[in-house]
């Protein structure tokens, strides 16, 4: 199991760039200008929904599909994103400049704020059908993917081997066949596993996203999570536990299919000549590699390829260095672009705000932020304190390891808003406070990945390292002081990152929720933006969005960022 | 003398896939006495770094006993430490963490373990590095920090497992005296000492007694006691003797192992040892060369060719094997085949090699019959993995797959798809 560093960590400043900052005010514009638009889309197309849907288990693989196919779609769609995004960024520094401060702060946006301000505006692409919604749902998906995957191939294609690329040119190829012969190969593997933890990830919002409401705009695409939702409202327990095995069996079929084959394929891109101690395994791969159908399908695909790495595009790939003579010209043209862009950004909000909100407002949506902050950070604290020792205790054991760690992967995949409403029915029974019982709704499906993280950690402990320990008789709390512990803390920190970053995103449907007819209510940034989603209120949306964005990019900045640094510094073997 | 450590009978297995057991140590007798070193020789996986771990109380053993002055060894083992061969230092401690640690569990007061430490420190010559982090170490300074964190306890017994083979040649030598010096010096707290090494000259260097192992399983094979004063001049005739008294001995049972095999003809069932055509070409090379003119002392040409003995005995059997080249006592010498394949160009090589393995290794003649008969002209590996662990263990079927594919590739005699796993006699398009 590889970890990756998550994209909050690249850089080890503290304080904001002046990069930043503009990737700040030209994401906070975006969003401003989705909400103005929709404001005035919103009433409109308020009667748009999916078909009726019951709850007939005949359906249900049907349905199932669908969910299935989103997501393919907007994997497919984040890839191509990743290609041109992170190639671009990599290769042009102009751009790169730009390009990877936005990709920090577009991660700390949270997901369901992308979906709830451009869902109305994608309806009104395809007025009176479906389409819009659809591509509003895979939109949804697409953010929670995109931006880790395209921060790791930019991460890969800025440390490919000098050597690599040197023999490239000695042998005469062309940066466009470079690329794809050298540089994509090298970055496939990472890229491979984050496109796995992004579709973990990924389930969750789809589930979320096929129902979803924006003021009157009540949307019910048929899916899995449309099936969730009405098996909720309707307190329909066995079509609840129906739609979890529905949901295994994609998992599963997902994994098998596509994720292994794709890993064991992967492997042979793997720089370096020791064998990995493990050789990935696939039965998938050994059947498309043995189909003559695939390779029948595939050769005009690589005769095309193969053709294309004679054509020398003009500016691909070659760094700005090359072309001194324009760059001054280019380089004064760029910063004007960019600055009337910020500045017409920065006036959409000073609009927005001014006509909108009012400071009572902000003060109301900070302090709510620091609510779900002090809910986030004690939860991680709480998950930390259990998952940390088991992980450890799994980790140091390989046979439990194999066992365990699957188990965690799919339950990191699992869509925690399945018990919520066992949840609510227990806070309702037992009449507890939501806004402590809610709490751990936040956490129930990010905490896994401290968990895997902490048995990855545990389980690459050299054996040499066990043995000192246990031959200076090194026991109890020395042990774990000295030696578990420091040893897994890199991989802990990784873990806690996108933990905590998946618990804020979590806030906004943990906060609130439902069962039946009974809705529950925390009090905290989350329950802000789904109730103001709910109503429709768009200024409310955009305050606590970038409240939250604000809260998630300073956490990362004071607290992530130097612990993993110095995690990274201190504690990395070798 | 009274025996610090007494090891009779013991036996290792270690369970494999496939429910199979297999045997690492077998009946393995061994005696430490007060002041003295004794080296554990022999080619790699013949269970000498298990058995150093067993009489660290780090495994137990299946039978047999061991036993610690007179108590048995029943897991970790105070007054037991141990230098080990990848340094094993914790990286994100300093020099003086790190030899602290086992004082640290030994429960001592801050002060004592503070002077203790330092004075190890001082020992082993590490002055002036007690806040240096491991990474900031060259290789022998890393080592001597392993050293020092494992002589700051006072152990009665000093285990190293391979300490100097992962340093290069100068600054191994320079550790190797310095140890030979304090330990001659009585200057090291400790009594005895257990050296595990596949180094010839270093055994002969520093141990008063060296205990070869033979392999699958190990066992002991014999003893040989080392008669010479301290310090040793590795120039001296009889330093050389015992050398090369060594190397016969550890050359003799495999000599023997492979003229049964020839006589008896070699089947399927015989493993192989994974040894690449550039590593025999480069012997052969060797050999020819005027100064031997096709005859050599292995442990000569082991020294020339700076191969340590278990990677040189592999490859002088491959050539055995093929009739390249016998092996015979402590020397090498090409046969007629041999000089041949020396004085041709790569394609009459290729030419010779082919013919040597149709002849001689019946695995590559048996998958090239199954090839040519069959209409498509493939076959899956999983055909001959198969047939291969009716008569060996899994990795060694394995392994001998694959010294048979790279002697197969280089003879061009049939060519092997790792991708698709399949043996074919079509030339990769």
């Amino acid at each position: 199991m590889k970890i990756l560093p998550p994209v909050s960590i690249e850089g080890r400043r503290l304080l904001p760039s002046r990069w930043d900052l503009l990737a700040a005010v030209l994401v906070l514009g975006f969003i401003v200008a989705f909400a103005d638009v929709s404001r005035f889309l919103v009433h409109p197309l308020s009667s748009i929904t999916g078909h009726d849907l019951r709850l007939n288990p005949a359906d249900l693989p049907g349905y199932a599909l669908r969910t299935a196919l989103r997501m393919l779609i907007a994997m497919g769609v984040s890839l191509g994103f990743t290609f041109i995004y992170a190639t671009w960024a990599a290769k042009n520094a102009r751009a790169g400049s730009l390009l990877v401060p936005l990709l920090d702060i577009l991660q700390s946006v949270p997901i369901l704020s992308f979906l709830s301000v451009t869902v109305v505006w994608f309806l009104s692409l395809s007025p009176g059908r479906v389409f819009g919604a659809e591509l509003a749902c895979v939109f949804s998906i697409f953010c929670g993917q995109a931006w880790n995957m395209a921060f790791s191939f930019y991460q890969s294609l800025r440390t490919v081997p000098p050597e690599l690329e040197e023999a490239g040119r000695m042998f005469g190829l062309g940066a466009w066949a470079r690329f794809w012969r050298i540089e994509a190969p090298f970055a496939t593997p990472p890229l491979i596993w984050n496109m796995m933890m992004s579709m973990s990830g990924g389930w969750f919002f789809v589930t979320i996203s096929e129902a979803i409401s924006v003021g009157k705009t009540n949307i019910a695409l048929p899916g899995i999570g449309s099936w969730i939702a009405v098996a909720i409202a309707q307190k329909n327990l066995p079509a609840i536990f129906l739609a979890i095995f529905a949901m295994l069996v994609v998992i599963l079929i997902y994994d098998q299919l596509m994720f292994r084959p794709l890993i064991a394929w992967a492997d042979r891109f793997r720089v370096g000549n020791e064998q990995s101690e493990e050789q990935p395994q696939s039965w998938a791969l050994n059947i498309y590699r043995r189909s003559r159908l695939l390779d029948v399908m595939t050769t005009p695909f690589d005769a095309m390829m193969r053709w294309s790495y004679y054509w020398h595009p003009p500016h691909f790939g070659v760094r700005a260095a090359g072309r001194e003579v324009d760059s001054r010209v280019t380089d004064f043209l760029w910063y004007a672009v960019l600055a009337l862009l910020g500045g017409y950004a920065a006036f959409r909000i000073y609009a927005f705000a001014h006509v909108n909100l009012s400071w009572s407002d902000l003060v109301t949506a900070v302090e709510l932020g620091f609510l779900t902050l002090l809910r986030v950070m004690v939860l991680i604290a709480i998950a930390s304190a259990i998952w940390t020792p088991i992980g450890v205790y799994v980790g140091l054991r390989p046979r439990l390891t194999q066992i365990v760690q699957p188990v965690a992967q799919f339950l990191a995949a699992f869509p925690a808003n399945i018990l919520f409403p066992l949840a609510v029915s227990l806070i309702v029974i037992f009449n507890l406070n939501p806004d402590i019982w809610l709490s751990p709704l936040m956490v129930l499906g990010t905490q896994w990945y401290i968990l895997f993280n902490v048995i990855a950690g545990a389980s690459a402990m050299p054996p040499e390292l066990r043995d000192v320990a246990d031959n200076f008789n090194v026991r109890g709390w020395l042990w774990w002081k000295r030696v578990a512990l420091p040893c897994v803390f890199p991989y802990y920190v990784t873990g806690a990152i996108t933990a905590s970053g998946g618990a804020w995103n979590a806030s906004i449907v943990a906060e609130v929720a439902s069962w039946g007819t009974k809705t529950l209510h925390a009090h905290g940034l989350g329950a802000y933006i789904a109730d103001a989603a709910t109503t429709g209120d768009f200024r409310h949306i955009v305050l606590g969005t970038a409240v939250m964005s604000f809260f998630v990019v300073v956490v990362n900045r004071i607290l992530w960022r130097p612990l993993y640094w110095y995690a990274e510094r201190k504690f990395r073997l070798t | 003398m009274t025996s610090l450590l007494e090891v009779q009978n013991v036996k290792r297995t270690f369970p494999r896939s496939g429910g199979e057991e297999l045997l690492v140590l077998d009946d393995v007798n061994l005696t430490l006495r007060d002041g003295e070193i004794v080296g554990l020789l022999g080619r790699s996986g013949s269970g000498k770094s298990t058995l150093l771990r067993l009489i660290a109380g780090l495994s137990r053993p299946q039978g047999g006993t061991l036993t610690y002055l007179g108590t048995p060894i029943e897991g970790p083992v105070q007054g037991v430490s141990m230098v080990f061969q990848g340094f094993a230092l914790f990286p994100w401690m300093t020099v003086l963490e790190n030899v602290q640690l086992g004082l640290e569990a030994l429960n001592l007061p801050a002060r004592e373990l503070r002077e203790r430490a330092l004075a190890a420190i001082d020992l082993i010559g590490l002055d002036g590095y007690e806040s240096a982090y491991p990474r900031e170490l060259s290789g022998g300074m890393r080592q001597r920090v392993g050293f020092a964190r494992a002589v700051v306890v006072h152990p009665n017994i000093l285990l190293m497992d391979e300490p100097f083979s992962a340093l290069d040649v100068l600054t191994a030598e320079n550790l190797r005296t310095d140890l030979v010096e304090l330990w001659g010096n009585g200057k090291l707290p400790i009594k005895g000492i257990i050296l595990v090494t596949h180094n010839i000259e270093e055994a002969v260097l520093m141990c008063d007694r060296v205990l070869l192992f033979s392999s699958n399983p190990g066992r002991v094979a014999s003893e040989i006691k080392i008669d010479l004063p301290q310090p040793r001049d590795r120039t001296s005739p009889a330093f050389e003797d015992y050398v090369d008294r060594i190397y016969v001995e550890m050359t003799a049972k495999r000599v023997e192992r492979m003229r049964q095999v020839l006589q008896q003809g070699a089947s399927l069932a015989m493993p192989l040892i994974h040894v690449s055509p550039s590593q025999i070409s480069g012997l052969v090379e060797a050999l020819v060369a005027a100064k031997y003119d096709g005859k050599a002392d292995l442990p000569d040409i082991a020294y020339e060719q700076e191969l340590e003995v278990d990677e040189l005995f592999p490859v002088a059997e491959a050539m055995q094997l093929l009739r390249l080249a016998d092996v015979e006592g402590g020397d090498i010498k090409l046969t007629h085949m041999g000089k041949r394949f020396a004085d041709a160009d790569l394609n009459e090589r290729k030419e010779i090699f082919s013919r040597a393995l149709m002849a001689q290794v019946p695995l590559a003649a048996h998958i090239r019959k199954v090839l040519d008969e069959r209409a498509s002209h493939s076959a899956p590996r999983t055909r001959f993995l198969d047939e291969l662990e009716d008569h060996m263990a899994e990795d060694a079927a394995e392994e001998t797959l694959k010294s048979v594919v790279s002697w197969a590739r280089f003879a061009e005699l049939f060519s092997y798809d790792d991708d698709a796993e399949l043996f074919s006699l079509e030339n990769p398009t």
